[in-house]
């Protein structure tokens, strides 16, 4: 069997230098700043690697066990630049909570390696380890700060209820293994043609865990605690990057074994998708923390990315990707703003602190603003584009309740996300906050917030890359 | 004559899951008990794994389920690491009185 090795460069890459790192960072003392900016270093080579693959086509490995397509490739890309974003902006925050420590990097780094897995997957048992490589990093993230009581239970909260969702999955993996005869996607989906009902409740209980994984509703209790719970550029990875890797598994599960079975699972992501729209609008209301709102706020983003899941066409997928990565770009910038509410060395992430923000910050104050319009879908910011792209692909497949009350929930979404507004314009102001920040987060919100507000001028750019990807 | 088939282990298997996800949602006293639970839970998917195996002559079911026993394995070890950091800030590990994240 020959294996052509460049094709998981890659992953073979990133864990090679995870170990690396692991060892320079045990056996070198004080040198967790360059194991920060090695991992930095680690993750532009990794985009390169992948930039290197981009124009192999479809190509199977491993007895077609591992897959790599324009999808995962962009997928792949988009997990390794988030995840840049991401370590950049977080060494201030960690040095202010001392927790600045090499095992940081280390573990993102294996939870991204597990999100690649995971993404390239055409098999039960590769799509299994990856989730698991990527959750049980994950577990240790959210309970990094191991003296605070509130990172530590946010920690157990997730690793149970995360455990419980993999347990779920396995089971339904079992029951789709023993009802098709195979772990593998594409024999799946050739023994699916007369279907037992066991391989219904099969798909079930995997879409509950997947649902899990990103947070969707009725799966979605997790969230809020946890985000809330857990240092700050911890909740900031949780909100960007598993939510990029679940959905496209989530693609990829539902439209490579069980496209035949379209008519058993549409109707439950048409369910997930109008709950999860519902709650992530109504639930944001009344929320004090802005790490919890973000929480409610991404439940609900969820909610419209599954509804271009559902369609069951090919624009409803390429729409969905969409959504997901200006998701991803919106949630940074906004994040990036959270870590400039700082004051002595102290991080202020409730509403209230926002308070007239504009009279002693007024750049920062604009580009919230960008932001916030564009989180609630108000035109000409990315965020509308990405909401138009779902809505027109649910439209064209007839689906008008769902548009419906995507577009209802739309509305009250913007209730909130307009009143923060109202509380950094209007309201009385506070202490002025620091304004030394590194030069990581300030590139960070620059690049996001100028990609928000200018999107519309040449939308091409993004749809150009994804409309090359097709899976069905 | 009376003959152990293929339904008599996924019953077995299904009973050991539920009382596994029960467990997790009934118990309000200690967290050990929950990670007693998930391991039920994943023990019930090995049985299910191995005797589908066996009545579909495959085998890639045994090889799925020695990769879930070393993950269990791993999952356990965290989970009972997160506990002690947590019995160390909280000095208790009754369900009950995890509740400091809540809104």
């Amino acid at each position: 069997m020959n294996i052509d090795i460049n094709l998981i460069l890659p992953e073979i890459f990133l864990s090679l230098s995870i170990m690396t790192l692991l060892m320079i960072g045990v056996f070198k003392k004080n040198s967790t700043s360059l194991i920060f900016n090695l991992s930095v270093l680690t993750l532009l080579i990794l985009s390169a690697l992948i930039l290197n693959l981009s124009n192999i086509g479809e190509t199977f490995i491993f007895n077609q066990s591992y897959v790599i397509d324009d999808f995962s490739n962009f997928m792949k890309i988009l997990t390794a630049i988030s995840t840049i974003f991401v370590m950049s902006v977080s060494a201030d925050f960690l040095k202010s909570l001392n927790i600045y420590k090499i095992e940081y990097p280390i573990l993102i780094l294996c939870s991204l390696l597990g999100m690649m897995v995971m993404i390239s997957s055409n098999d039960l048992i590769v799509f299994y380890l990856g989730l698991e490589l990527q959750s049980l990093a994950l577990y240790v993230l959210a309970a990094f700060n191991r003296d605070n009581i509130l990172s530590t239970e946010s920690g157990l909260k997730y690793f149970v209820l995360s455990a419980l969702s993999s347990g779920l999955l396995l089971y339904g993996c079992s029951l789709i293994y023993g009802f098709t005869g195979s772990t593998n996607f594409i024999d799946i989906s050739s023994n699916t043609y007369e279907v037992p009902y066991a391989l219904t409740f099969g798909i079930v209980f995997i879409l509950v865990g997947l649902a899990f994984k990103i947070s969707a509703v009725p799966f979605h209790m997790w969230a809020p605690d946890v985000y809330q719970g857990s240092p700050t550029s911890v909740t900031m990875f949780f909100a960007l990057i598993p939510k990029i890797a679940a959905t496209c598994v989530f693609i990829r599960f539902l439209y490579v074994p069980f496209i035949n079975m379209i008519d058993q699972w549409q109707m439950i992501i048409i369910f997930i998708s109008i709950a999860s729209m519902i709650f992530g609008a109504v639930a944001a209301i009344g929320q004090k923390n802005l790490k919890r709102l973000i929480a409610y706020s991404s439940i609900g983003h969820m909610g419209y990315s599954l509804a271009g899941i559902a369609t069951g066409s090919i624009g409803g997928i390429q729409s969905s990707i969409t959504y997901i990565t200006i998701y991803v770009i919106m949630n940074l910038a906004l994040f990036c703003c959270l870590f400039m509410l700082r004051r002595n060395n102290n991080y202020f992430e409730n509403i209230d602190d926002l308070s007239g923000l504009s009279k002693n910050h007024p750049i920062l104050s604009l580009s919230l603003l960008i932001i916030l319009f564009s989180l609630a879908g108000i035109p000409p910011m990315a965020g509308f584009f990405a909401k138009f792209y779902v809505f027109m692909a649910v439209i064209e497949q007839s689906m008008y309740f769902l548009a419906i009350v995507g577009l209802l929930s739309t509305v009250i979404a913007a209730f909130y996300y307009l009143r923060i507004i109202k509380i950094i314009y209007f309201d009385p102001s506070k202490d002025k906050y620091d304004t030394n920040h590194s030069f990581g987060l300030k590139i960070s919100l620059l690049v996001s917030t100028v990609f928000i507000l200018f999107y519309f001028i040449y939308p091409n750019s993004l749809i150009n890359i994804i409309s090359k990807i097709n899976i069905i | 004559m009376f003959e152990i088939g293929l339904g008599h282990y996924l019953t077995l298997g299904a009973i050991i899951f539920t009382i596994g996800v029960v467990g997790i949602f009934l118990n309000r006293k200690n967290i050990i008990v929950i990670l007693m639970s998930i391991e039920l839970i994943l023990l019930s998917v090995n049985i299910n794994m191995v005797s589908f195996s066996i009545f579909i002559n495959d085998l890639s079911g045994q090889i799925f389920t020695l990769f879930i026993l070393t993950v269990a394995a791993a999952e356990a070890a965290i989970g009972l690491a997160i506990i002690v950091v947590y019995y160390r800030n909280a000095g208790t590990i009754r369900v009950e009185e995890i509740d400091k994240l809540k809104g």
